[in-house]
């Protein structure tokens, strides 16, 4: 009943009909073109999947996967990485205070140390993260309430931002800049790595913030309205900031190369995440030189501030929602971070083929000649 | 269409309705009849408009989509776009507005297209000028201004421009010749008669003072079917009333040929011609390929419901926690807080289907539209199913059904015509049981003597030759062919081309009619012309005989005889009569009936066509009382056929038997080859025909229906007389159920001795009293019994039917138990009802007209063109089609399944997996053209060996590809790639980088990579099915695939600046730039072909079909070939 629908053969009958005059029989009786198309005889190729000719593909992926598994998972493994959940479920933990709504005191933020010891020296550069879980930056209402040309520094979508962004458009009758729940929510405890020395003093391990995100949204995507103006006060004046932030977007950084739209904790809080448990990249710490390892094996403290979370009154609250907070250390290879499954997955995939293909020869011994033989003569 | 009779309707209702009468009377030339004669009725007729055009300038958007939209496939996506027009759903409307759209504008644009032609074609036929007379005058009016009972001047070669009655004509007897090509397709001169009393008048001036009317049926739509009534004043006496036949209305479309202009009055105009009236389209059929695609859609959209459901309420689950509905980050507006939660659960139900709405494309109905339109040139362009003869190849009038040619089953073929000949040759002549052969075919010269008569039996007496030129006379006056005297005949061209003296054609509707009368010319009475209506005969003495043609008392299929009455110079009345040996030896009271039925029989064993002579001679007084018979019959306008028939009933009888004719009719080309294929193919094959038993039977001795080791059984009156029908069947059905067991599945090759083979032969008479529901209600009993003897038999052979039973048993296989796909093949008008009641109605193109073949869905040259209709295009189609089927579920189960996996991880929000450009394109451009292309082009085993091997044919049958175990395992397949494709990317993306600098990726980094996946699997696996490369296959696989990439890298390269969001800025080419990424694409690349791969390896290996076994064994020959050429290059070189 569906399928008879895009065609208007009966119209066609009735046109030849309407023609009235029009011969049936003349025109028609012209011989088809011999060509190979229309013959159905174009030249081709016509392979078969037969179990000799699959043998040797499932032999040659089993002989490359299998390396190639092994190769990633040494990879793998060899890369370090260091995890700290400081969300501060624990009564124990330090951070177990500042996450207490009540104990907020809201004049001061709050400062929480948590100490660490890294059992191996971190050698090359070090990626330090920050995860969130059970946080799902991938609801739709979330994902996309934003509105992309505010942030490409459009000027009317600055004063007037997209429907999309509700209810985070506006606030006091002034448009929110940058508007919509992603901006709002952008993770907001600063992080900072003291490396305490043999001696007991703490120095301050350097961070660099540069080249956290992607260089296209940097450069292209994100960008400040006002084109080269540098005095972000006045270009975005006339805007509120998100409600949840405690400084607006002009005061994100004193760098003018990394404040408003373009600031790059920013732009990395803004591209969503695909899966409820995330990381982002938070800082770089580069080699300094080739002597000294990155990160020397040794005690650490994480210093996390807590900023003032106007609305929530508390810090950035994952709590409520059975959330956890990490602070992940890691060394990355040339196929990233830490991940055992591509290896183990390329191993095993590698050795099923090679199983298979062992299996399809005996198939292949056993009945493929018995069929044959059995044919031939038919 | 139904719209233009609809509309005719309408007119007439509006015309009043208390002016709907049975019949309408018209006025000639407008003229009032004298006064006191019956009340007139005044009635409105419509104008001579023809509308074929369906839409106008102002209504064509709204009816053409309304008519689109009446299509439940375009509602169903019209709804869903609407659905994401009004509710916040998670893809934009444009997803499912552009691809609708883009399919209601192609068909709009191309309807629109059509109907401008038709406009177009409309007006030229409306304005074309034609001559009217009025006042005595010829005067010139558009066509469409002609009123009913205008009367119009036809010139030679012009088209009739509404049907109408013809009056009189240039030619002194009143006669003109039509072909009516553009109506039935039949080319060759048909005549038709003036009325009588009005053929006198011959000018313009003349016609104008016709005082006359009509009384005439209302318009019906049967091309062959006329009754009315003329009613002529003459001086102020009483009306002569004159019967009007079909033979006197001239029809809308038919054109005038060799005449040179023709009177006639306008009786039918404009949509109530009989050609508008035929406008009807035929009822459509469905392929089974096409129910199980309904089906699968049914099951897809339950799938579709319980995947929204289950979203749904997983949703509500999840979100029953207020910080998970709720949470810091993620506030709703307050109009959606505020809203009831009904409603809330059903906009989420629906923004769910919204979401996977995709799992049943519009794509997919255009893309087997475009299949099977594309694919059906194939069957035209095919030249091996060309006929230089005929000049014409194959021609598709439904594409809808190409696959179900894949499918057959049951074929009901028709004898005359379609597996013989239909070129008839006179082979002898019998009279009182002397047989007369003429001369072998002309070598060089027609003996007109008796020399040329080799007489098997001893030589008649003098009354003898009486009779025997008395026979000669009667087949020589006994039919209704015309004379045709120069060439230029494009119809039936019968004759003595090379070695007549005359240049004279004969022409007639039947083939045997023609021989016959070349026959008599062989034996030395050649038949001249029919002039003023007295037959002229040269006789054996080279004088002329002249025989006035008093009344023609033509044949019907169901009298099965057709008489003449002449009266002779010296004035004596002669009734000939000649028919079906049937249909005459009851009627006859005298002649030597036994030997001639001895003759008659054994030249029906012998595969002949036999007719009967007969005569009887009528006195004055009985002549006129039968004239007068016929003449109240014929001016019946109520039950016309049946007074008449009565009428003939009466008169033919207690004839004189004069002797009987035998005419071969030479068996087709190859038809033998063809039907033994179809057998091997696992086709049963069943011919019906109207033909005696024996003759019939000997037909299909010659053509391998049946074979020397045969079984023939018989059920025919022959023994139902002896025994009850009852007891017939039961025995019967003991006889073939005995072997029931032994009859496996496997007699593939259909000939082995020891599996006897069963044939069965019925007539008319019995098949209908096996069909006649009996008082005891138990003619179920006899159907079953009937249809488990047809269903062990090989061949049947139904012989002595009637078309419509033609029909009925087509009807009665089709709807048994297992509901077979049948196929009917046919030439002659006696065929269509079955060409219309099979699954697949093919007509030959023969010489009974085109009847058979303008009903049909596919019309083919000739019987063998069928072998390569079924076995190689029927068999690609159904390989094509239901890999496309398969393959169009399984490629949206994989795309539309991690869509529904990503619910889980998103929190039930609707979130899209894919990009909307990628929900757009993927159906449309990404993965369109392989499949299309593949199901156009696909041929897993050479042609050739599809039609030397007819055996493979059963490898299909059965829907085999398309049952559910095969579905179930496309679907599987389809949901496990989902899960590979979804989950390989998770663990990917699983709380680690992927990149080499440690940025991180988003949630459309994470959809591109299982998009790309996606593409590319589904892609390949159509390369892996794809057992026949061209180039382009190469072309478009590798194309698209490259198609995708570049679209991918343009689309997130660029800032489109009129869309509202960015976020496929640069995604794809980051993705790229990840090592990992690479990896993990062709990991679960790998990952998802594998099984499909080991799956088709091991089942070649284990369990191969016939087709596999082919192809293995064509492997292992391709590899000879170059070694015996090697071997015989080296043998050559050591020779010299």
């Amino acid at each position: 009943m569906m399928a008879s629908s895009y065609n208007a053969k009966e119209e066609d009958g009735q046109l030849s009909g309407a023609a009235g005059s029009g011969g049936v029989g003349a025109g028609k009786s012209k011989k088809p073109d011999n060509t190979a198309f229309k013959q159905q005889r174009l030249p081709a190729w016509q392979p078969i999947l037969t179990a000799g000719t699959v043998l040797p593909a499932f032999f040659v992926i089993g002989l490359i996967f299998i390396p190639i598994g092994i190769g990633l998972f040494v990879t793998s493994n060899n890369i370090k990485e260091f995890e700290i959940d400081y969300t501060g479920i624990d009564p124990a933990s330090p951070c177990y205070n500042c996450s207490q709504t009540l104990t907020w005191n809201s004049t001061k933020p709050c400062v929480c140390k948590i100490p660490f010891t890294l059992e191996q020296s971190f050698e090359s550069d070090v990626f330090m993260y920050y995860g969130l879980s059970n946080f799902y930056q991938n609801h739709r209402r979330y994902v996309k309430s934003r509105d992309d040309s505010q942030l490409n520094g459009d000027a009317s979508s600055l004063t007037s931002p997209s429907k999309e962004c509700e209810p985070y458009r506006t606030s006091d009758n002034k448009p929110i800049a940058p508007c919509g729940a992603i901006a709002n929510s952008l993770f907001n405890d600063t992080l900072t790595l003291y490396y305490i020395n043999p001696n007991g003093t703490e120095s301050l391990v350097p961070l660099q913030k540069k080249g956290i995100a992607w260089w296209t949204d940097k450069n292209v995507k994100f960008r400040n309205p006002g084109g080269n103006n540098f005095n972000l006060t006045a270009v975005f004046q006339g805007t509120s900031k998100p409600v949840n932030w405690q400084k607006p977007v002009y005061e994100l950084d004193t760098d003018p190369e990394n404040n408003g739209f373009i600031n790059e904790d920013f732009i990395v809080w803004m591209r969503t995440a695909a899966l409820p448990t995330f990381r982002k990249l938070y800082r770089l710490i580069e080699k300094k030189n080739n002597m000294i390892p990155t990160l020397q094996r040794g005690n650490y403290t994480l210093d996390i501030t807590y900023t003032h979370f106007p609305i929530q009154c508390s810090d950035y609250p994952v709590r409520r929602f059975d959330g956890r907070k990490r602070m992940i250390l890691s060394t990355i290879s040339w196929m990233g971070g830490k991940n055992p499954f591509l290896g183990i997955a390329y191993i095993t995939v590698g050795s099923v083929c090679f199983f298979l293909g062992v299996v399809l020869l005996i198939i292949h011994q056993k009945y493929g000649n018995r069929n044959n033989s059995a044919e031939i003569p038919n | 269409m139904d719209c233009s009779l609809l509309r005719s309707l309408i007119n007439r209702y509006c015309a009043g309705e208390e002016n709907w009468v049975d019949s309408r009377t018209i006025y000639i030339g407008h003229r009032e009849p004298p006064s006191g004669t019956d009340a007139y009725i005044p009635q409105r007729y419509p104008d001579n408009r023809i509308v074929s055009s369906k839409y106008t300038f102002w209504n064509f958007v709204p009816k053409n989509l309304f008519e689109q939209f009446r299509r439940i496939a375009n509602f169903y996506f019209l709804i869903i776009f609407l659905v994401q027009l009004i509710i916040d759903t998670p893809t934009s409307p444009i997803t499912s507005g552009l691809p609708l759209f883009f399919v209601i504008t192609v068909t709009a644009v191309k309807q629109g297209y059509e109907d401008w032609l038709r406009h177009k074609a409309d007006n030229a036929v409306n304005q074309c000028p034609v001559h009217i007379i009025q006042h005595g005058k010829v005067v010139r009016k558009q066509s469409r201004k002609l009123r009913v009972g205008d009367i119009v001047l036809v010139k030679e070669d012009e088209t009739f421009p509404c049907d109408l009655i013809f009056l009189s004509s240039s030619r002194e007897d009143g006669t003109c010749f039509v072909t009516t090509a553009s109506l039935d397709g039949e080319s060759s001169h048909k005549t038709y008669y003036a009325v009588q009393d009005t053929k006198a008048f011959r000018t313009e001036q003349e016609v104008d003072t016709i005082n006359a009317t009509i009384e005439c049926e209302q318009p019906q739509s049967d091309l062959y079917k006329y009754v009315g009534r003329i009613n002529i004043y003459q001086d102020r006496d009483e009306p002569t009333a004159r019967p009007l036949g079909s033979e006197n209305l001239l029809l809308r479309g038919a054109t005038l040929k060799n005449t040179e202009h023709i009177f006639a009055v306008v009786i039918y105009t404009g949509m109530e011609t009989k050609m508008a009236l035929n406008y009807q389209s035929k009822s459509q059929k469905r392929s089974a390929v096409e129910k199980s695609m309904n089906t699968y859609l049914i099951v897809y959209l339950c799938i579709l419901i319980s995947k929204a459901m289950i979203n749904t309420v997983m949703k509500y689950v999840w979100q029953s926690d207020p910080n998970r509905d709720e949470p810091f980050y993620n506030h709703k507006t307050d109009s959606e807080r505020q809203r009831n939660t009904l409603l809330k659960v059903i906009t989420d139900f629906l923004a769910f289907m919204v979401l996977f709405n995709y799992i049943i494309p519009v794509s997919m109905y255009v893309t087997v539209e475009m299949q099977k339109f594309l694919g059906s040139y194939f069957i035209t362009w095919d030249d091996d199913m060309f006929d230089s003869e005929l000049g014409e190849g194959a021609l598709v009038n439904t594409s809808d059904l190409n696959e179900e040619l894949g499918q057959i089953e049951y074929v009901f073929t028709d004898k005359t015509g379609t597996l013989t000949e239909n070129n008839m040759e006179f082979i002898e002549c019998c009279v009182d049981g002397h047989v007369y052969v003429p001369d072998a075919i002309c070598n060089g010269q027609i003996l007109t003597g008796t020399v040329g008569m080799d007489m098997i039996d001893s030589s008649p007496g003098a009354g003898g030759k009486e009779r025997e030129e008395l026979f000669f006379r009667a087949l020589c006056l006994c039919h209704t062919v015309q004379v045709k005297e120069e060439e230029s005949v494009d119809g039936i061209k019968k004759g003595l081309q090379p070695c007549g003296k005359s240049s004279s054609v004969y022409i007639s509707s039947s083939p045997d009619e023609v021989a016959l009368v070349e026959g008599m010319k062989r034996l030395g009475f050649t038949y001249l012309r029919l002039k003023d209506n007295h037959m002229e005969i040269l006789n054996r003495d080279d004088d002329i005989e002249r025989f006035e043609l008093m009344e023609v008392l033509s044949f019907d299929s169901v009298r099965r005889r057709m008489s003449v009455i002449v009266k002779s110079s010296t004035g004596e009345y002669y009734l000939f009569c000649k028919g079906a040996d049937s249909s005459i030896f009851p009627r006859v009271i005298k002649g030597k009936v036994d030997q001639v039925r001895a003759r008659v029989e054994h030249n029906a064993v012998e595969g002949l066509r036999t007719l009967c002579v007969a005569y009887k001679t009528l006195a004055q007084d009985e002549y006129e009382s039968v004239c007068k018979q016929i003449n109240t019959a014929k001016l019946a306008l109520h039950d016309r056929d049946k007074k008449l028939a009565e009428a003939f009933d009466v008169i033919e009888r207690d004839l004189i038997l004069l002797g009987a004719t035998a005419v071969e009719d030479r068996l087709q080309d190859k038809a033998a080859d063809t039907i033994e294929s179809l057998h091997k193919a696992g086709m049963k094959v069943w011919v019906l025909t109207g033909d005696k038993m024996e003759t019939a039977a000997a037909t299909c001795y010659a053509c391998k229906l049946f074979h020397r080791n045969t079984q023939i059984l018989e059920l025919t009156t022959k023994r139902t007389e002896e025994q009850s029908l009852h007891d017939v069947l039961f025995d019967l059905s003991k006889t073939v159920l005995r072997h029931c067991g032994s009859l496996t599945r496997d007699t593939v090759s259909g000939l082995s001795h020891d599996v006897p083979d069963y044939g069965l032969i019925i007539d008319g008479a019995t098949l209908s009293s096996v069909m006649k529901p009996t008082e005891e209600g138990s003619s179920g009993n006899y159907k079953e019994i009937f249809l488990e003897i047809c269903r062990n038999c090989s061949a049947v052979l139904c012989c002595r039917m009637a078309p419509l039973q033609k029909a009925q048993i087509v009807k009665m296989i089709k709807t048994s138990k297992e509901h077979p796909i049948t196929l009917a093949i046919g030439d002659g008008a006696n065929d269509v009802s079955m060409i219309l009641e099979a699954h697949v109605g093919i007509g030959i193109m023969g010489k009974e007209g085109r009847q058979a073949a303008r009903n049909s869905d596919y019309a083919i040259p000739k019987f063998k063109h069928l072998k390569k209709m079924l076995l190689v295009h029927g068999h690609y189609y159904y390989i094509r089609i239901s890999e496309l089927v398969q393959y169009f579920f399984y490629k949206n189960v994989c795309f539309i399944f991690p869509q529904f996996l990503y619910q889980f991880f998103c929190g039930f929000s609707q979130q899209p997996l894919y990009d909307t450009a990628y929900l757009t394109l993927y159906n449309i451009s990404f993965t369109s053209l392989p499949i299309l292309l593949y199901s156009l082009i696909e041929q897993h085993v050479n042609m050739d060996i599809l039609k030397r091997d007819p055996s493979l044919y059963r490898d299909i049958a059965k829907n085999s590809l398309l049952r559910w175990r095969v579905f179930i395992y496309w679907t599987l397949l389809g949901v496990f790639d989902a899960v590979v494709f979804f989950f390989g990317a998770y663990f990917l993306f699983d709380n680690t980088t992927f990149t080499s600098n440690g940025q991180m990726f988003g949630n459309w980094t994470f959809g591109t990579l299982v998009f790309t996946v996606l593409v590319f699997t589904v892609t390949l696996k159509l390369a892996l099915d794809t057992q026949y490369w061209t180039w382009i296959n190469h072309f478009v696989i590798w194309g698209s695939l490259l198609f995708y990439i570049i679209f991918s890298l343009l689309w997130g390269g660029i800032i489109w600046p009129f869309l509202n969001y960015q976020r496929m800025y640069y995604v794809f080419m980051q993705m790229l730039s990840s090592g990992p990424a690479w990896l993990g694409i062709i990991l679960l690349i790998t990952i998802s072909l594998i099984p499909d791969m080991l799956k088709k390896v091991i089942c070649r290996q284990l369990w191969p079909t016939s087709a596999e076994r082919i192809q293995a064994k064509r492997q292992c020959l391709s590899v000879e070939p170059s070694t015996i050429f090697m071997l015989s290059q080296t043998s050559s070189s050591i020779s010299f």
